[in-house]
């Protein structure tokens, strides 16, 4: 259960020799079956993590490990790929044929499953995220969520250890958003998919069991949601927003009701308040 | 400028069996300087509806009535009336195309025929009011980031000098600086007097700044009216995909727990309101 | 006029035609255009005009759809048959009138050359109308794999066609919204001439590429995540299988051609 999927030591990543690094001395790893969100804003390094970890980017210094292998040793790469599989943000650039089938195929054939095997893979990777009826649709005929969750269908079917979303929830409506990380939650709680989960959107973060916030290019927060959104203040100077629950504990405190810093949502709020009441 | 809609229907691929109907007998008033918000799920017709607003779509049946004037009568100058009302697309961005941060706001501007100091003076005044470093206007639009690129296609609608501004989910995709970077010149657009029609996912938002709220559902306009009246009917709301802002949640909540909160908009209200609440309920305990 | 091209629209029902083999399909599609341009006399078409129907018949195709692929060709077609009929010398005139004469000769030619080219494309849409554009992507692969021994890209052609048919509707819409924005901001694709209409197009076409080289660099960066590196040790989800109906569709199509031989 304590197995380290993902590690980074001492990572420090640039794009090119002049620039400013993306990525300065991080230090993370990430045990199996965590489901951890990622926050910053845009530049602060943390899609440069991401592709870091899957070996779409070699350090620059330091070392990233994927299941005890050096994302640096090139005979290792398609393993490491595949059991860190990446789910990216825009639906619509991800997937690679016109019928859902071939798409979800997509991975197994590059990684020479034998052809036998495929149907059932590719069957069971689409019921896990409730796509099994679409199996015979063109990507163009789904809404943003549905394609998101074949992308993500097409990296199980590979039978992952950990899951990489970088903002894959940010161009999808309420409705979408809901679907993928409600499909994400269930997989790293049924099947205990280490999850990492890239986001702008806090009300997501919160439902994570561990938060990670990167501010240029380094590690400035990391905790559970609570520990970390507890810390508003500095969370405002970095220009990230907080949960709505907990910005208004926070006007509350101001006005002498004494409502705990780590309340994430309405029910948990409600609770408190009306415990204040007695 | 008010913009007055009455009993517009719109079908899209009429006659053919593709036959849909995207917007059914709709009619609402917007008046000047009021910032009306579009809700509804994915589908739901408002970007159809944000698209009758300045021609780009006609209406099957009804009118549209921009300043008292139907904007598709025939004879009319259409292409006038039409650019009175400035849409900003989803995904803005994606639209630049010019050299320079400067031409493109010029593009706009140019197409209704200003030229010189005139073309000059108001790219310069739709820039202004994006809140970009200076130097950004001689850039190529392709060099920036997402939000910046989002705010050269606002200060591109900007340029045409609309009374009306139309903006369809404009803070989709960007990260929590840049939708609170946008979300404030908004604020103050429509501070300015701008009339804003905002089409958006994001409840708090809308609860927030909104003056009157749409919901439309499968291209019907279920509700109108203010953001609290909309809000007050959370159930409804839900039943068609929608959610309640949080903090309309939060007092929802407390009801049912015995606690009386009226539904509030913001956080600073629902904060003083709970503090005054509990006083109330410790002074009868 | 774009949605009168059949030609590359795939017809999705269930049929002896559909469940073909790809590849067989495609050598039965030049064999078949082979034998139309070997008949000679104008009673040769009748075993083709026949074969034409059996084949859409036993397709579940409307012979409507079928006809619908000639509409966009229809001014070729005239000018194929014009140039022809006034052009081809012969003993037998059939019509003198000023400058202008018929043979029986060049009427025949005329017949005879817009006979073929509307079998030549009634032919390949029959084809595509009946193989989904996937399957006619991986059996054109494996038609032209053996060619890979001398060079030739068969696995990295048939993968751009894949990633082509994945995005044409994307593409579509995204240059619909884009025009729109465009117009939104007075932009007008309609009136002017020719350079005035071309120069308008540019802010349409300028956002466009950016965006195809955008999503060209998303979905370079998605494929190689997901272990994409080339046709080196990959195997294949379908499984191509030349099954006894193939047998009896070589069998109809070569009946056809002797057909046409010998009338």
């Amino acid at each position: 259960m304590d197995e380290i999927i993902l590690q980074a030591s001492n990572v420090s990543y640039a794009y090119d020799e002049e620039g400013a690094p993306a990525l300065q001395d991080v230090s993370l790893s990430f045990r199996a079956g965590e489901m951890t969100a990622v926050l910053g804003h845009n530049g602060s390094g943390k899609s440069t993590l991401a592709k870091l970890l899957n070996g779409l980017y070699i350090p620059t210094e330091g070392k990233v490990t994927v299941c005890g292998m050096d994302t640096a040793d090139e005979t290792q790469t398609w393993n490491i790929r595949r059991n860190a599989g990446m789910v990216f943000q825009n639906p619509d650039n991800q997937l690679v044929a016109s019928i859902v089938r071939d798409d979800v195929a997509f991975g197994l054939e590059n990684t020479g499953v034998p052809t036998e095997e495929m149907p059932a893979r590719i069957e069971e990777a689409l019921k896990q995220v409730g796509m099994l009826p679409f199996i015979d649709r063109g990507p163009h005929t789904l809404s943003g969520g549905q394609k998101q969750r074949i992308a993500i269908a097409g990296v199980l079917a590979m039978l992952p250890k950990a899951l990489i979303l970088d903002e894959s929830t940010a161009m999808l409506d309420p409705k979408g958003r809901r679907e993928v990380f409600d499909t994400v939650e269930r997989l790293n709680r049924e099947k205990g998919i280490t999850v990492i989960w890239i986001t702008h959107f806090m009300e997501e973060a919160a439902r994570c069991r561990r938060a990670i916030v990167m501010h240029k290019g380094k590690v400035a927060m990391d905790g559970t949601p609570q520990e970390v959104f507890s810390r508003v203040e500095e969370l405002r100077a970095m220009r990230l927003d907080v949960p709505p629950m907990a910005n208004l504990a926070c006007l509350l405190r101001e006005k002498g009701v004494d409502v705990p810093h780590h309340v994430m949502d309405v029910e948990g709020m409600a609770q408190e308040v009306l415990k204040c009441r007695s | 400028m008010p913009i007055v809609i009455e009993n517009m229907s719109h079908v899209y691929q009429p006659g053919s069996p593709f036959k849909a109907d995207a917007l059914t007998d709709i009619s609402l008033t917007v008046n000047d300087g009021e910032l009306l918000a579009l809700i509804g799920h994915t589908g739901s017709g408002k970007s159809t509806l944000a698209q009758h607003l300045n021609g780009l779509l006609q209406p099957t049946s009804g009118r549209v009535l921009v300043d008292g004037r139907d904007i598709n009568e025939k004879g009319a100058d259409r292409r006038a009336l039409r650019q009175r009302v400035g849409l900003l697309f989803q995904y803005a961005e994606y639209q630049l195309f010019e050299e320079t941060v400067y031409k493109d706001i010029a593009f706009g501007p140019k197409n209704q025929g200003l030229t010189g100091e005139e073309l000059d003076k108001r790219v310069r005044e739709a820039f202004a009011l994006v809140h970009l470093p200076e130097e950004t206007l001689e850039k190529s639009p392709f060099e920036l980031s997402g939000g910046q690129m989002r705010r050269v296609a606002l200060a591109g609608v900007l340029a045409m000098n609309p009374g009306v501004l139309v903006l369809d989910e404009p803070i989709a995709g960007l990260d929590p600086k840049g939708r609170d970077e946008l979300m404030q010149i908004i604020n103050e657009l429509h501070e300015k007097g701008v009339t804003i029609v905002l089409i958006s996912h994001n409840m708090d938002d809308v609860a927030r700044m909104a003056t009157c709220v749409a919901v439309l559902d499968k291209g019907h306009l279920a509700m109108f009216g203010t953001p609290r009246e909309v809000f007050s009917r959370g159930d409804e709301l839900n039943a068609m995909g929608l959610d309640v802002p949080q903090t309309v949640q939060l007092c929802r909540e407390l009801r049912k727990g015995g606690l009386q909160v009226p539904d509030c908009l913001t956080d600073e209200e629902l904060a003083d309101a709970i503090a005054l609440a509990l006083k109330g309920g410790n002074v009868n305990a | 006029m774009l949605k009168d091209i059949t030609l590359g629209q795939f017809y999705p029902v269930d049929s002896f035609v559909h469940r073909l083999d790809p590849r067989v399909k495609i050598i039965l599609t030049f064999a078949f255009i082979v034998g139309v341009f070997l008949g000679g006399g104008l009673t040769a078409y009748l075993p083709v005009i026949a074969f034409i129907y059996v084949a859409a018949k036993m397709a579940h195709l409307p012979i409507k759809m079928l006809m619908k692929g000639i509409k966009p060709l229809r001014f070729i077609l005239i000018f194929t048959f014009v140039l022809n009929l006034f052009f081809t010398g012969g003993d037998t005139v059939l019509v003198k009138a000023w400058f202008i004469v018929i043979t029986k000769e060049g009427l025949m030619t005329a017949i005879r050359f817009s006979a073929r080219l509307v079998f030549l494309v009634t032919g390949a849409s029959l084809l595509t109308l009946t193989t989904s554009p996937v399957v006619l992507t991986d059996g054109l692969e494996r038609l032209l794999s053996p060619l890979r021994k001398i060079g030739f890209p068969a696995h990295e052609l048939a993968m751009m066609m894949t990633i082509a048919l994945r995005f044409i509707p994307t593409l579509l819409e995204e240059a619909d919204k884009i025009m729109k924005a465009q117009m939104a901001r007075g932009a007008d694709f309609e009136s002017g001439n020719i350079l005035q209409r071309a120069k308008a197009m540019i802010p349409l076409l300028v956002p466009l590429f950016v965006s195809a080289f955008r999503r060209a660099g998303d979905l370079a960066m998605a494929m190689e995540s997901r272990c994409y590196h080339g046709s080196e040790g990959r195997t294949r989800m379908r499984v191509l299988k030349v099954t006894k109906n193939d047998y009896v569709a070589a069998l109809a199509v070569a009946v056809m051609i002797a057909l046409t031989c010998v009338m």
